[in-house]
């Protein structure tokens, strides 16, 4: 079972909490902050599990998870998408595209914990 | 005159309407009954001799059989109809799925029979399809205004942090000290981008930017009108006899006869200050004297209000920056807003009832200069300078037209007679205003929050404590 997690998040405050929390769990956390290369940041390090925010400046979440599941090696890469509140679109779009699981914001630092373990484990 | 399927419809529902039997009308016109009969139900023409003195029979001219409006009538009869059998078959059908099918087949006899009725469908129908277009539109402008989902990110963005963050912090496991002092800092910065975000938001939502002019009231589109000229219709310094009318015909921003009416109404009023008030002179004497409206109405002689009004449409770089303008009628509404950058008008509802404007009204003789400090984390200072008068000729047999007038100077700008009191604090109206404790609050404020909600609408406190303590 792998326990390395790549973060894509802009809010460097969420990037923070995240890797607190998931660190304190015992995995082994990396963040990046722009959507325009973070293509290249997942295929640099191979991450067990991604955290991949919607709303990105340079490239949209959205669009990174499409190009992720059209190359091999990270057609089946585990990817939770953070979505805000009630953008059901935006939910509808990440599933078509592929995503594993979703979580809202605001969400609680256990039940992420909880999705990441769970996603870890798969 | 074109002849048309319901010709026969209109000669029967003028035939019945008159009581006649269609035996008695076809002996008249020299026709047999059956014959007659074909023709009530559009199943023969009818030529034009014998349409003629059908309509002498039934005493009503022979173009009142042919087609009129009906054709449109008929028209929009047939789309209501469509309309209304699309929404009964659709998912969302509602009531309308246990309506009984309109009898198109019978739309004709409908129109000849019942002009009067059909005409009253086809109005409602066009009513509902205009008033579907602005649902549409209202929905569009919801779901597509570019700022509101920026706006919402940032509030979910710092909320998230805010969240998380404090749990690390509450949730009573050991935290390294360096940790907890970062996690304490970011939440100090995501609690400000927080207040910072719904501040803007709200005032976002009640007082609209400038450019926004679908879907307005009348005033706000004369206000959008005037903002994207400057407030200064130049047309009238140069030449006071323009057609005042021309000026408002055609202007995007006027969609409504309302609108333009409230447009002529307030350019004949400036060109009256314009004549009284002629820019030159004037601009000379605000060289002179400062923006001092009540120096500058001692010496053109002129009514405080009209200086005040003349101050804030001059001229784009004519020396005088921008400054705000609030008109109310005696009930205290709002009939006219200029905005100036850091005081925010209310676009719906109440204003502040701590503004000098209403002051003043209650002294409709007795202009007022009150330095006043807007709220919130960053206050602006302005002067502002208000007065009352009575509007028009004053008359026996009726109660006295009040309006009160408000110009708002940014007190970075050089006043003849800034005052030198400390500032009353204002806000924009008690919705959106956090100001706690204030004695003329009437509602709680949507920015105090629950917790606050109680004490921000205030517990009577002498208005001393207002004056001083804000």
């Amino acid at each position: 079972m792998g326990r390395r997690v790549l973060v894509i998040e802009d809010e460097a405050n969420i990037s923070e909490a995240i890797r607190f929390i998931l660190s304190r769990d015992g995995w082994e956390v990396r963040t990046h902050g722009d959507g325009a290369d973070a293509a290249e940041v997942v295929a640099r390090h191979a991450p067990d599990v991604l955290i991949l925010d919607v709303m990105l400046p340079g490239r949209s979440g959205l669009e990174i998870l499409r190009s992720l599941r059209e190359v091999p090696q990270t057609r089946a890469l585990p990817v939770l998408m953070l979505t805000a509140k009630g953008q059901s679109a935006d939910r509808a779009a990440a599933e078509r595209y592929g995503a594993t699981r979703f979580m809202t914001k605001p969400f609680a630092n256990a039940e992420l914990v909880a999705t990441v373990r769970a996603m870890g484990a798969a | 005159m074109p002849r048309t399927a319901l010709t026969g419809t209109r000669i029967r529902a003028r035939r019945t309407a008159r009581g006649m039997r269609q035996a008695d009308l076809a002996r008249t016109v020299g026709v047999s009954p059956s014959y007659l009969n074909l023709i009530e139900h559009n199943r023969r023409n009818v030529g034009a001799d014998l349409l003629g003195e059908l309509a002498k029979a039934l005493g009503v001219a022979p173009d009142s059989l042919l087609e009129g409006s009906e054709g449109e009538v008929m028209e929009a009869v047939r789309a209501a109809a469509a309309g209304l059998t699309h929404r009964a078959n659709s998912a969302d059908k509602g009531p309308l799925g246990t309506l009984t099918p309109p009898e198109l087949e019978r739309i004709e006899e409908f129109l000849g029979r019942f002009p009067g009725w059909a005409a009253v469908l086809a109005a409602t129908h066009a009513r509902v399809d205009e008033l579907e277009r602005v649902v549409e539109q209202l929905s569009d402008r919801m779901a597509h205004d570019p700022y509101l989902p920026a706006a919402l990110h940032e509030i979910v963005s710092a909320v998230t942090s805010v969240q998380s963050t404090a749990a690390i912090l509450a949730d009573g496991e050991e935290i390294d000290p360096d940790w907890q002092r970062k996690f304490l800092a970011n939440l100090l910065a995501d609690s400000s981008r927080l207040a910072d975000g719904a501040e803007a938001l709200v005032n976002y939502l009640d007082a609209s930017g400038a450019g926004e002019t679908g879907l307005a009231a009348p005033q706000e589109e004369v206000e959008a009108w005037l903002a994207a000229r400057n407030y200064h219709p130049a047309e009238l310094e140069a030449d006071c006899a323009s057609d005042l009318r021309a000026l408002v015909a055609d202007q995007v921003e006027l969609s409504s006869d309302a609108a333009r009416a409230l447009a002529l109404k307030w350019l004949r009023r400036f060109q009256a200050d314009a004549r009284a008030l002629p820019l030159d002179p004037f601009l000379a004497a605000v060289a002179e004297l400062g923006l001092a409206p009540d120096r500058l109405a001692l010496r053109f002689d002129a009514p405080l209000a009209q200086v005040l009004r003349r101050i804030a449409c001059l001229p784009q770089g004519a020396g005088v920056p921008d400054v705000g303008l609030v008109l109310c009628d005696g009930s205290g509404t709002l009939t006219f807003r200029r905005p100036v950058d850091g005081f925010a008008l209310p676009r719906f509802g109440g204003a502040c009832p701590v503004w000098p404007l209403f002051q003043a009204l209650l002294r409709p003789a007795q202009p007022l200069c009150v330095p006043v400090q807007t709220g919130g984390r960053i206050g602006r200072r302005f002067t502002a300078y208000a007065c009352a008068d009575t509007r028009g000729t004053a008359r026996f047999d009726a109660p006295p037209v009040v309006e009160a007038t408000m110009l708002l100077v940014p007190d970075s700008l050089p006043t003849g007679d800034a005052p030198t009191a400390r500032p009353r604090r204002v806000g924009p109206s008690c919705r959106i205003c956090a100001e706690r404790d204030c004695p003329a609050r009437r509602e709680p404020s949507i920015l105090a929050g629950g917790a606050l909600a109680e004490g921000a609408m205030g517990t009577g406190g002498a208005l001393a404590s207002a004056e001083g303590g804000f």
